[in-house]
């Protein structure tokens, strides 16, 4: 209960020195917070024998009240244009963070000085001071207010977009044979490509048709089982069964679709939902055709164009190494299945530009727009928004097809809801409609995580922040300018 | 019969559970249009909530049933109130006018963080609480198997009887009600008559949680156990009890909470329990599709 | 006496215990402008909403007649009305595509032909089929109706950036590019200045005399309405009470006495008069 003190203590003596807008405000924050955190921050249950303990952590109430009156304090003097304090305090903060986390973070002889156990909460903690800082520096500089700073720096992004995919595409292309990378690392980008492939696969869906999709996962889902159980139940080869596995997603997602496409946006997205929620109980509880919770094993590897990644083929066969003379290597296949879906990846791309420049693309974009005004120039709504639905599931059905080819095996605890909303985050923050913009954030959001194991714990909670935040921020997302699929030249010249 | 009695006792408890949740999800959307996603994740807040402050108060030693319900009630009721209003204040406010899917894109990220941060303060396990409120009647016994009513479901019951009527009035009534339905029509307008619409939409979120709270220490006594997933499934049936009893309306958030608890209850106990979930979110593409006004909700006239 | 192009008979819808239009009749010939006006209320808006498929109609046949066929509009889903039937509208409150540019606008309301023309996306996909001369031509009639409404020099800029008198004309040359038989107008003039109204009424004209389709207009504003209407319909309360030309409508005294009935001024002969005086020296 120490906090109390500590708010009471930064509102009252401080009264006549402090402006009232910037204690009220500080005060309101502190009490707030105190509020939020006493009791879930403060103690925590601990599962002993039988009976439920409780530990407490007053130190990271009372740092939290404090960190949010002097944040909001340092805002308040920001609105009325004083710099001067919150700069000292936002350094003075930063300082005894900084201190024991240079100093050696655990090892530290200011440890005393960090609030949580967790070195990574520690470095969050620094995000405080830093969103300081940063509002200091705009009203410095006279970049008066978020917008003007969100435009300089999302031209300035804009402009280097062209030049940022093709750097991004050329890495992606030699990666597995630049020196430094090993076969953890192809592995991750793997995964992260995967991703990307769903992020560009739902933007169709969300970005350019505007539908709020929260059901992705269950034609990921789809994909992944129809492979599945086609390889384990007839034997059919990953590149039989991907057509199929593709368009039975698409089937779905048109059964699916049909009879809820002409719901209003955020009934949509709940229907969805509640779709993919529904395939996954189907999914655990259909034992004699799915497996199960279990799912299905030993699914069957992709071969390359017929050539299986076998350390020993069958007698008078061929196994990719036998066939272009090298030497065995469990890498071969790492790389095989980096490239591939990185060309699924890349096809998804150019489909999703491809068809933003044809009628239904703009179909889908002008249906985003004001879908009234569709039906007033003849567009018919419900087709085509089946038409982007079911394209958009029938990419979540290849890249689910892949997936259960390269884990070999599956099981529906792959397809939880959480899973769409990682999709849905990387679409949003990427920016609803910009292809690159997935990319970054699928790097960010997958990547990162995946290279940095500290932050994994803490992903997911990052994950909601960065949705709020963006939305609040640039509720368009990060890259969300568009530029027109089509100019009218210059002049009289005619379209190029 | 019997167990069909049994059904329906244990169906109007979960309704009830229900029905309170929707209560929050029908008041916010009808007064600003959106589906507060992160609303059944407020509710597990308050159910933890009420299971800390239970622990806290059992080692102060104040042990005796009705004293330690009222302060866990008071204590979660407000702090889960702080969380109404804070989500509110900081997700959904600065959103107001912005792209339509905005909002709910935001409510989702809220939903994300609030059962993350949850999972990191409190740990992923099941907290299972000892039995408060033991014991019960025996309504009826044939063949072994008798119909019991729990000492817990009959305050559950009570409870919500009380808070229905009392927002039911508070709603018709005061001036509170008033604005809300005046913001409900058209916000711009009830600003110029002088509405202060910003603290009625803060004031609707605080009493949406509230009710989300009480629901919470329900559970909490109620099951016995909690984990910081409650929130996302509750969530959707309770949505899906505002949707099916006509969003917006209150004793239509109450009506549907029932009927989707009596649904769940009587496919759990004559189907099967794997599916119950399958069952509720069937209901809510069914209505959707083909009565999205719901039971009791006014038909909506599409404006060119 | 051949068929008009547009013949509505019996038009009633209730909503509820509402009766917004009761037993409305009337027709709209080709080459002419036909104008609805009334009150406030009068249940204009629902006339239009009914021609073009956002409401199905309680009672009452609206059949479109024209060379590419005969059309029972009360049973014509929204979007088959603009596209089979080839009805155009716009809206009361303007419904662009705000974050798509100008020129796109106008391209995807060619939507229908160019989906033909694309073999319905998947040989355009590839490069196949003659779709990139028929999106040549669709932006040549596009160049030309921004020509017509002098915003070729705002082409690639978003539509919602555009100031509202060029909101309105760009949703007209819009509704237009569609290639309808009957254009419908939901108060064009609305929120225009003197100028603009006389611009709008100059495209209007215009529009008549060369495309060679009806025009069917709410308006309010009676420089609008008595300017350029060939015929006019007066609804009050969801009823028919006059219908004639402008100058028949101007001495009508029913018409008089349901504009005097209204509280709003905007709407008095004397202003109507006034107006009509204007034009006469226009």
């Amino acid at each position: 209960m120490a906090a109390t003190g500590t708010t009471v203590g930064a509102g009252a003596p401080a009264l006549s020195l402090v402006p009232e807008q910037v204690w009220r405000r500080a005060l309101a924050a502190g009490v707030a917070t105190f509020l939020l955190t006493v009791v879930i921050v403060g103690f925590e249950t601990v599962s002993g024998t039988g009976q439920l303990a409780l530990r407490a952590h007053p130190g990271a109430v009372a740092f939290a009240v404090i960190a949010a009156t002097l944040g909001a304090a340092a805002m308040g003097y920001l609105q009325l244009g004083n710099t001067a304090v919150p700069t000292v305090l936002a350094l003075l903060a930063a300082g005894l963070l900084g201190l024991p986390l240079l100093t050696g973070g655990r090892d530290s002889p200011f440890v005393w000085l960090l609030p949580f156990d967790a070195m990574a909460l520690n470095w969050g903690a620094l995000a405080v001071p830093a969103i300081v800082l940063l509002r200091v520096m705009v009203i410095r500089l006279g970049l008066t207010g978020e917008r003007s700073v969100a435009n300089v720096a999302g031209g300035v992004v804009q402009r280097a977009l062209p030049w940022l995919a093709g750097v991004l595409a050329v890495i992606a292309l030699v990666l597995p044979f630049l020196p430094f990378v090993d076969r953890r690392i192809v592995d991750i980008f793997t995964l992260v490509i995967t991703y990307v492939m769903l992020g560009w696969g739902l933007n169709i869906v969300v970005g350019l048709a505007g539908l709020l999709d929260l059901g992705y996962v269950a034609f990921y889902a789809v994909g992944a089982y129809s492979y599945a159980l086609l390889s384990v139940t007839y034997g059919l080869s990953f590149w039989e069964c991907l057509p199929i596995a593709g368009a039975l997603a698409a089937m779905t997602g048109i059964i699916l679709g049909f009879p809820v496409l002409r719901l209003r946006g955020d009934y949509l997205a709940i229907v969805t939902l509640g779709f993919g929620e529904m395939i996954r109980i189907i999914l655990i509880n259909w034992y004699w055709f799915t497996g199960g919770p279990n799912g299905i094993n030993d699914v069957g590897r992709p071969s390359f164009f017929g050539l299986p990644f076998d350390r020993n083929p069958p007698e008078g066969t061929d196994s990719f190494h036998t066939f272009f003379g090298l030497e065995f290597s469990s890498y071969h296949r790492v790389v095989f299945l980096y490239y591939l879906i990185l060309v699924f990846a890349l096809i998804t791309n150019w489909f999703t530009l491809r068809m933003r420049r044809l009628p239904l693309g703009r179909a889908w974009e002008a249906l985003r727009e004001d879908e009234t005004a569709c039906r007033a120039i003849g567009i018919n709504p419900t087709n085509t928004k089946l038409t982007a639905f079911a394209i958009g599931a029938m990419f979540a059905g290849f890249a689910g097809s892949f997936f259960a080819a390269r884990q070999g095996f599956v099981s529906p605890e792959s397809f939880v809801f959480i899973e769409s909303a990682v999709i849905l985050a990387i679409v949003v923050l990427g920016g609803l409609g910009s292809q690159t913009g997935v990319v970054l954030a699928a790097l960010v959001l997958i990547g990162l995580p995946e290279f940095f194991r500290e932050l994994k714990d803490y992903r997911m909670l990052a994950f909601g922040l960065g949705m709020v935040m963006i939305m609040v921020w640039r509720p368009g997302g990060l890259l969300a300018r568009r530029e027109p699929t089509l100019r009218l030249g210059k002049g009289s010249a005619a379209e190029p | 019969m019997l167990y069909f009695t049994q059904q329906l006792i244990n169906g109007l408890t979960l309704g009830a559970v229900y029905g309170l949740i929707a209560i929050g999800y029908s008041m916010v959307y009808g007064i600003i249009g959106m589906i507060n996603f992160a609303h059944g994740d407020i509710f597990m807040i308050g159910a933890f909530h009420a299971l800390i402050v239970f622990l806290i108060l059992g080692y102060l030693g104040i042990t005796w049933v009705p004293l330690a319900l009222l302060i866990v009630l008071l204590v979660a009721v407000v702090l889960t109130a702080a969380y109404g209003w804070s989500v509110e204040r900081v997700a959904y406010r600065p959103l107001r006018g912005a792209p339509r899917l905005a909002p709910l894109i935001s409510a989702i990220g809220m939903s994300i963080f609030l059962q993350n941060f949850v999972q990191l303060t409190q740990g992923a396990r099941g907290k299972p609480l000892h039995s408060v409120i033991p014991g019960g009647i025996t309504l009826a016994e044939q063949g072994g198997f008798s119909v019991k009513l729990s000492w817990m479901q009959l305050i559950i019951w009570a409870t919500t009887i009380v808070l229905v009527l009392g927002f039911t009035w508070l709603i018709r009534s005061t001036a509170l009600g008033r604005a809300q339905r005046a913001c409900q029509q058209d916000m711009k307008m009830a600003s110029l008559v002088g509405i202060d619409v910003d603290r009625t939409i803060s004031t609707t979120f605080v009493i949406g949680a509230s009710l989300a709270a009480v629901a919470g220490l329900m559970v909490t006594l109620y099951y016995g156990v909690i984990d910081f997933y409650i929130g996302f499934v509750a969530g959707i049936k309770a949505f899906t009890a505002a949707v099916l009893g006509g969003i917006g309306s209150l004793p239509g958030a109450m009506l549907g909470g029932m009927l989707i608890g009596l649904i769940e209850a009587f496919w759990s106990g004559y189907f099967s329990i794997e599916y119950k979930d399958v069952a509720a979110f069937g209901i809510l593409v069914l209505v959707l599709i083909f009565r999205p006004t719901g039971l009791l909700g006014r038909p909506e006239v599409e404006k060119v | 006496m051949s068929e008009p192009l547009l013949r509505v008979e019996h038009l009633t819808m209730r909503f509820g215990g509402l009766v917004a239009v009761d037993d409305v009749s009337f027709t709209a010939e080709t080459g002419r402008i036909t104008s609805i006006i009334g009150p406030n209320g009068a249940g204009k808006t629902t006339v239009f909403n009914c021609l073009t498929g956002f409401y199905k109609p309680t009672v009452g046949r609206l059949s479109l007649t024209g060379a590419h066929g005969r059309f029972l509009l009360e049973q014509l889903d929204g979007f088959r009305i603009a596209q089979r039937a080839r009805v155009a509208r716009t809206f009361q409150n303007i419904r662009l595509f705000a974050g798509m540019s100008v020129l796109e606008n106008l391209i995807v309301a060619q939507h229908n032909k160019l989906m033909r023309a694309s073999g319905y996306s998947v040989p355009a996909l590839v490069g196949l089929g003659g779709y990139a001369a028929a999106e040549r031509d669709a932006v040549e009639i596009a160049r030309g109706w921004l020509e017509r409404i002098d915003l070729v020099h705002r082409a690639d800029d978003l539509a919602g950036s555009l100031p509202y008198g060029d909101q309105r004309r760009l949703e007209i040359a819009r509704a237009m590019c569609t290639d309808p038989v009957l254009l419908c107008l939901d108060e064009p003039a609305a929120g225009l200045n003197a100028r603009e109204s006389i611009e709008l009424n100059e495209l209007l004209m215009w529009i008549r005399a060369t495309h060679g389709i009806g025009i069917l207009l709410i308006e309010h504003d009676m420089s609008v309405v008595m300017g350029i209407s060939d015929r006019i319909i007066v609804l009050d309360y969801g009823r028919r009470i006059a219908e004639g030309t402008p100058a028949e409508i101007r001495a009508n005294p029913d018409v008089i006495r349901a504009y005097l009935g209204e509280e709003e001024d905007e709407e008095l002969p004397p202003e109507v008069a006034a107006d009509l005086a204007r034009e006469g020296r226009l």
